[in-house]
């Protein structure tokens, strides 16, 4: 066990776990953040998908101490009030059907505009397909990932 | 899921109805002291009283209408209270929707799956909406003095035209409480429907994006403990003895042991799956220090024998066997073809099939097979249980929490009023979720440790437990005389450990000589309901073979259908044809209008054209296949549903755009194979999921219009759509396409 200073969507959190311990089951047991979903552990579904310093990581296979002074951000901590314009445009286009992995495919998506702010197909597929969604919304997905381009 | 009280004293009271339909107890109480506070919005708060029923109203005016059913992403948390709504004549701005309880005395019946909880609680929430409705409208009356009949309602207001007096529902929903609950009251016309048929955003959609803690696997409580369970590697086993000394020095371990899910000679209840008795469980603080923990445990496991299972289901009793050995897929194939030219179970016989085939000039045979398919919802099993020696409460995703708790009363103890389940909200089910062997094994370990516990699966433990759709293989003859006519068919399907046959489907009824047989292998591979169980393959390859028959009759697909539809309706065949000929023939005509099929511009596409009819609706896709780097690729997708009335449009275009993706993936990709019993894929870096680039750049959905009450939609899109997909393949590569998943044979297109 050791103790490790985290930046956690802005705010200093404190954790004594095994320094192995994937940053998954830091943020979903140990600082009750569990918008980060566990889908697999092998980084193969993109459910547990968190920012480390702006880019998307898969945190299942990230274990905490490798994270450093890096900054986390989860999907909690994405925007104040579920007004970042991805957020905004999975509303709008009423994306989520079982709506477990969206959490982890709005985060994917938000890097991307990041590196991309107007994605093509090509780009949107090459970012995304690391990210299932066992429903099917795929094309409402990328639909909302083109409005919020604009937004 | 955490439930409110109230501190406010309660002046109104309960009443209880029995609705003469669904059998659905439904529950008013109106609170009239339980006040918003001033500039608050409409979500939860202290101030909401959780009752009975489905309805609450503050004298603020602000609505509360209780789901009833579990969510697993078909939205009836959005699509069940519009429909309240609409009777109650509400204003949806001011509705506030809540997850109900568990109670299927009062709320009915509770599942999810059949593709039924529009269907079972449109009726019976109608009926819940406009009875309040009237009792509010004969509060008003007694209030002004006026007669009932002259008191209208709009948007969740009242109104006496004559006097211009107005007031809202909130104004008398104390006064109502005290009405008798009228029965029989007039529903809508359809045509004046304000809320139905008008698309509504999800309820839940904020929390989703924002990752609220709403599914099972996220529920947490003081001194909860975590619990694994370590299965077999393969099928055909059993734990022997198990040495847990190094996993119990392991940090954060608690506790490991052995446990029974059912002991000897219990009678299984349908839904009470057991694919491995002999638990080996271990218990800890946090899931990840248990997942490590397990990597030091030493196990002995050893072959199981051969031995019976009696299970009462919904179809009566019945035994299965379950036999010994470690089954591979090869093996596996092999038996499939032995059985397969076995006699069989006769399912259904029109006319003289064995003359006819004697007499026929061409006789065109194939044979289809899929593999056992694993369900693979985003969120893996799990389940909380607190058990003690005189209550049991239960947290989790569960499609049909009353088919388990039964089970639960026998197996803890304990009287079924002393069971509460809450229902999370699912991350997925697909038919999974509505067997019981996690949530009796989460009930049954926090029952031995005497504490509250949440049992998780790891995707690994949840791919191969089991409860597969299963393996399948169906051989098709169409006999043609020497005009071509089609004058018999024959479908002669198995499967391990049961057939896909559904006997008195399309194109049965419309062809005179018919045969349809069934045969089953047993197997120690568990199998259950998945997405359009049996369906899912016999929608998948009959809609293929009509497809190669009208080509070796030389017509059009769609015609071929259509004309097979008119024989159908004029001169039916046999007895017991299950689909309404005119609803199969709408969405054909349908997709045939707004895929534009005999549009020129549309010859480009290698396109595939497929129907079905199962839950209650009918389905139609068509589905356009380009190539790029010399590979096929769905490009785009036209469906047409009729499933009666669309409650909400937009979530329904949804569920089909979904469908259409799984179909596509589970016929190109979807595959679960064994090795010695053990299954050759155990996460999704081995089982390949549909993924982004995959998917159609567009779907577009078309429902027939009509005013039906609403019949099945999560299940009938899906089976069409894997015919649709072989069709389309055939186009395209010029080669016809048997075994799923069809990838293979492509070379990993």
């Amino acid at each position: 066990m050791a103790v490790f200073n985290l930046n956690i969507n802005g705010t200093k959190q404190q954790v004594d776990v095994d320094p192995k311990t994937p940053v998954l089951w830091v943020l979903r047991e140990h600082l009750n953040l569990t918008g980060t979903k566990y889908g697999c552990g092998v980084a193969a579904c993109g459910a547990c998908t968190i920012h480390l310093d702006g880019t998307a990581v898969r945190s299942c296979q990230l274990p905490v101490v490798a994270i450093g002074s890096k900054a986390v951000t989860t999907i909690e901590g994405l925007s104040e009030n579920g007004d970042h314009r991805l957020q905004k445009a999975w509303l709008e286009h009423d994306v989520p059907q079982c709506g477990y992995c969206q959490g982890g495919q709005v985060m994917s998506a938000a890097a991307l505009l990041k590196s991309k702010p107007s994605p093509t197909d090509e780009d949107i597929d090459a970012a995304m397909s690391g990210n299932i969604c066992r429903c099917g919304t795929y094309v409402r997905i990328k639909a909302a990932i083109k409005t919020a381009a604009k937004l | 899921m955490k439930q409110a009280k109230s501190t406010t004293s309660r002046r109104s009271f309960l009443k209880v109805s029995a609705l003469a339909s669904g059998g659905i107890m439904l529950s008013f109480n109106f609170w009239a002291e339980a006040k918003p506070l001033p500039g608050k919005q409409l979500t939860d708060s202290k101030d909401w009283v959780e009752l009975n029923g489905y309805i609450k109203i503050t004298p603020d005016n602000v609505i509360k209408i209780l789901n009833p059913n579990p969510e697993f992403g078909q939205n009836v948390m959005t699509t069940l209270p519009m429909i309240v709504a609409e009777e109650l004549d509400a204003d949806w701005q001011k509705v506030v929707v809540e997850m109900g309880p568990h109670d299927n005395v009062k709320l009915g019946p509770q599942f999810t799956g059949g593709s039924n909880s529009t269907r079972m609680y449109w009726k019976p929430l109608r009926d819940a909406g406009a009875a309040v409705r009237q009792m509010l409208m004969q509060a008003a009356a007694q209030t002004w003095s006026v007669p009932a009949e002259e008191v209208t309602t709009k948007a969740g207001m009242l109104y006496h035209e004559k006097s211009g007096k107005s007031g809202t529902y909130g104004d008398f929903a104390s006064k109502a409480s005290v009405i008798p609950v009228p029965k029989g009251v007039k529903l809508k016309d359809p045509k004046d429907f304000k809320i139905v048929r008008n698309s509504k955003k999800n309820v839940e959609g904020l929390k989703i994006v924002t990752g609220k803690p709403l599914f099972g696997l996220d529920y947490t409580q003081e001194g909860m403990l975590i619990a694994m369970i370590e299965h077999p590697p393969a099928f055909g086993m059993k734990l022997k003895s198990f040495d847990a000394s190094e996993t119990l020095k392991m940090p954060g371990i608690k506790d490991v042991f052995g446990q029974k899910l059912y002991e000897d000679g219990y009678e299984q209840a349908g839904f009470d799956t057991r694919t491995f008795n002999d638990l080996l469980v271990v218990v800890g603080k946090t899931t990840w220090e248990v997942m490590n923990a397990r990597k030091k445990l030493k196990v002995t496991w050893e072959p199981i024998s051969e031995s019976k299972e009696t299970i009462a289901g919904f179809r009566g009793k019945r035994e299965v066997i379950v036999p010994a050995g470690l089954e591979s897929t090869s093996t596996q194939l092999a038996k499939m073809v032995e059985y397969s030219k076995m006699p069989a179970e006769q399912l259904r016989k029109d006319g003289d099939p064995e003359t006819a085939f004697k007499n026929a000039a061409q006789i065109i045979e194939r044979t289809y097979t899929a593999p056992f398919l694993a369900h693979n919802c985003m969120e893996p099993m799990n389940f909380f249980a607190h058990v003690t020696d005189d209550s049991a409460l239960l947290i989790g995703p569960h499609q049909a929490p009353g088919w388990i708790e039964p089970t639960l009363s026998k197996i803890l103890n304990l009287p079924v009023d002393k069971i509460e389940i809450r229902m999370a909200r699912m991350g997925g089910g697909f038919g999974l979720r509505a067997y019981g062997h996690y949530v009796t094994e989460a009930a049954l370990i926090s029952k031995k440790i005497k504490a509250p516990v949440k049992l998780v699966y790891s995707r690994e433990d949840d791919m191969t437990y089991g409860i597969y759709r299963p393996m399948y293989t169906a051989t098709y003859r169409a006999a043609l005389d020497a005009n071509k006519n089609l004058i018999a068919f024959h479908l002669k399907g198995g499967g391990i450990p049961e057939h896909a046959v559904h006997a008195n489907r399309f194109p049965a009824g419309a062809i005179d000589n018919y045969l349809a047989e069934g045969w089953a292998i047993p197997s120690n591979i568990t199998i259950g309901a998945f997405r359009a169980p049996g369906s899912n393959f016999n929608g998948a390859t009959e809609q293929a073979f009509l497809d190669e028959l009208a080509e070796a009759m030389g017509k059009d697909p769609i015609d071929f259908r259509l004309e097979l539809l008119k024989r159908a309706k004029e001169n039916p065949v046999g007895k017991n044809n299950e689909y309404d000929v005119d609803r199969y023939a709408g969405v054909l005509n349908l997709i045939k209008e707004k895929s534009g099929w005999n549009n020129p511009e549309n010859k480009k596409y290698s396109r595939g054209v497929a129907a079905y009819f199962c839950h209650n609706s009918y389905a139609a896709h068509v589905i356009d296949m380009l190539k790029k780097d010399g590979k096929p690729y769905v490009e785009r997708v036209f469906s047409t549903i009729d499933c009666g009335i669309v409650v909400n449009p937009d979530a329904a275009t949804n569920m089909v755009q979904g469908a259409v993706v799984d179909g596509i993936g589970n016929a190109l990709y979807g595959e679960l194979t064994h090795k010695d019993g053990v299954p050759e894929q155990n996460n999704f870096n081995r089982y390949r999921m549909i993924r982004m680039r995959e998917a159609p750049k567009s779907i577009e959905v078309h429902f027939v219009e009509n005013n039906i009450d609403p019949t099945g939609l999560g299940e009938p899109p899906f089976p069409p759509v894997f015919a649709a997909v072989a069709n389309a393949l055939y186009k395209s590569m010029g080669k016809r396409f048997y075994s799923q998943p069809f990838s293979k044979e492509i070379g990993g297109a």
